[in-house]
């Protein structure tokens, strides 16, 4: 931790109470790449949580771990504990987390292409078994959340434009009937617009259906008007982490993360520390 | 000139003069190529779920048979006097057979080598061929067997019908073949697109990484396609059986399916139909008609020449899954 903002306010409340909580964990790729260097975060149900970062800096990773999916990618978590829901849940498969309401929606958006969009949605539901009129029911909800995706039903995912890959997405997610998405990068290759209508769904499932969210993401700006709370990656570790409101007004992050610092930096001794940082923002 | 005419014209003069000899023709190439379907079946089943080439499809055919036969034997011998009674207790053991067969590939082939390059798995699927193989002559020996088609109610004798002046024959064991075979793909059509299983096998199909992230269980996924396969060669294996005996010489008609899977495309069902007919009727006209020019026996090598002018030309197949692009 380069310079923690304040004391996180969850810091105190008894580890239970948190949805999900990752404590230092380590990843490594086929046995020797070591790609997350001790980990720790917690999301409070109900919250919105962004996880920030530059490329390669363990977000995606991060997630896979919590969902497992690390496991096709020949990764594995080799220290540290993933809690969700008061349960261990490291080294399950990502079925079972699927199960008990965890589930992750890719990079990418990986829709089924060869699906339509109303194939989709009902993959979302494979774990579920309670019963045909249940399922109905919440395809109904999730076209009542994304009206463009009924339009569409019956189009083949592949033929969809980015946005409403990126709907479909997240409402196949949302017919597990999760407690909790793992969101990442919503915003990648899409127009402003999109973006900020995917973020306003987001807030509305967070809000109507009390579903918590772990958004990694490379938009920072957005991503921190959203979210409550925020935890910055870098090289496989959280550099920093804080109220998503102290973190916007910091001047770190102002500076390399929202582009928006005051010009005229003191010495370059302050500024090295994160050179290679700024790289990435120019 | 005169080549010419042998090749373009005297077929077809042939053919407009004895439609009686054309129609058998047609028919007994249409009757292969339902056989070369539902091998070729069996391997897009599996393609399509995991992405691998199933180089054991051939001798999961013969493995079949020789089960189903094996333990018809052992029935009779233990005291079940009723024949039709024995064969299809038998019938019922096989498919039990051929599911713990699924559930063993998977939980000894498939498991340990997963997120191995495909070839890998193409080769672990060799290996597979020579256990079964090794399997097959221990436990029934290998010497060739009769189909038990009398104890299954399949129908023996032909009918000759008297169309364009000449006898038409129709062996009514063909005719019982592609209805049965008609069933089976249908009812697989409608398990694919109406099931929640089936719906799950196409999206594994189309991207592993995001069935897994939407809580598809691959390992279960993947004991259904065995599985299913697994019952296709077994009709496959009493269909073709039925024709000749049970030896494991049937397992070369698994290289027979090459080309019909070049022709329809490795990943489309209706592709293996489709591709398994033109096959079959192909190799059937063409040794009738084209053959002797040749000297005869282009029946052998015609299905892989129609298969290298489709790899030249539509590398995907007729039916191949079409590749989704957007800009």
């Amino acid at each position: 931790m380069s310079r923690a903002v304040e004391k996180r306010p969850e810091a105190e409340a008894a580890p239970a109470a948190q949805i999900l909580s990752v404590n230092n964990i380590e990843v490594v790729y086929d046995h020797v790449i070591l790609v997350l260097k001790g980990v720790s975060l917690e999301v409070p149900p109900g919250g919105i949580v962004a996880l920030l970062g530059a490329n390669g800096a363990g977000k995606t990773t991060t997630l896979k771990a919590i969902s497992n999916l690390l496991h096709s990618e020949r990764g594995e978590v080799t220290k540290g504990s993933i809690v969700f829901d008061g349960a261990a849940v490291h080294g399950l498969p990502p079925n079972e987390l699927v199960r008990r309401g965890c589930i992750q929606v890719m990079e990418g958006r990986q829709c089924f292409g060869h699906l339509t969009v109303e194939e989709n949605l009902l993959t979302g539901a494979f774990t579920r078994r309670d019963g045909k009129a249940a399922i109905r029911d919440d395809l109904e909800r999730v076209y009542a959340y994304f009206p463009k995706l009924k339009e569409r039903r019956n189009s083949l995912a592949g033929y969809t434009s980015g946005g409403e890959q990126q709907m479909t997405a997240v409402g196949r997610a949302l017919m597990s009937r999760p407690k909790m998405i793992l969101l990442d990068e919503p915003s990648m290759g899409l127009a402003p617009q999109i973006v900020e209508e995917i973020f306003e769904i987001v807030h509305a499932l967070n809000e109507k259906e009390k579903v918590s969210f772990l958004l990694a993401e490379q938009n920072t700006n957005m991503a921190l008007r959203y979210a409550r709370y925020g935890y910055i990656l870098e090289n496989g570790r959280v550099v920093l982490d804080g109220d998503a409101q102290h973190l916007r007004e910091n001047e770190d992050v102002k500076e390399f993360y929202l582009g928006m610092g005051e010009s005229g930096r003191r010495s370059f001794r302050d500024v090295k520390h994160y050179k290679r940082r700024k790289r990435w923002l120019a | 000139m005169d080549l010419l005419y042998k090749i373009f014209l005297d077929p077809f003069v042939q053919m407009g003069s004895a439609p009686d000899l054309l129609l058998q023709t047609l028919w007994e190439g249409l009757v292969g190529g339902v056989l070369y379907a539902l091998i070729a079946l069996g391997f897009v089943l599996i393609f399509k779920a995991s992405g691998v080439f199933n180089f054991a499809q051939g001798i999961m055919v013969v493995f079949a048979a020789l089960t189903l036969v094996g333990l018809f034997a052992l029935l009779t011998r233990v005291g079940v006097s009723n024949a039709h009674l024995a064969a299809f207790a038998a019938l019922g053991l096989t498919v039990v057979v051929m599911l713990g067969l699924a559930i063993a590939v998977e939980k000894l082939v498939l498991r340990p080598l997963v997120n191995q390059p495909d070839i890998i798995l193409f080769m672990a699927t060799f290996g597979l061929t020579y256990v079964l193989i090794g399997l097959g002559e221990l436990i029934f020996g290998g010497e060739p067997k009769v189909m038990i088609t009398n104890e299954l109610f399949l129908p023996r004798g032909a009918w000759d019908l008297e169309i364009f002046g000449g006898f038409v024959t129709f062996q009514h064991i063909d005719i019982a073949a592609a209805i049965i075979a008609s069933l089976m793909v249908a009812g697989l059509a409608v398990f694919f697109s109406k099931t929640r299983i089936g719906r799950a096998l196409r999206a594994v199909a189309d991207s592993h990484k995001a069935a897994l992230s939407v809580g598809i269980s691959l390992e279960q996924i993947w004991v259904i396609v065995w599985f299913a396969s697994g019952l296709v060669a077994l009709v496959t294996g009493i269909m073709w059986a039925a024709r000749s005996d049970v030896s494991f010489a049937l397992q070369i008609i698994a290289l027979r399916a090459l080309p019909v899977l070049i022709l329809g495309g490795f990943t489309s069902i209706p592709g293996a139909i489709v591709g398994g007919l033109i096959i079959g009727v192909g190799e059937k006209l063409g040794e009738f008609y084209w053959g002797p020019l040749l000297g005869g026996g282009i029946e052998s090598w015609l299905a892989y020449f129609i298969a290298l002018v489709f790899l030249l030309f539509r590398p995907q197949g007729l039916f191949g899954e079409k590749i989704i692009e957007r800009v």
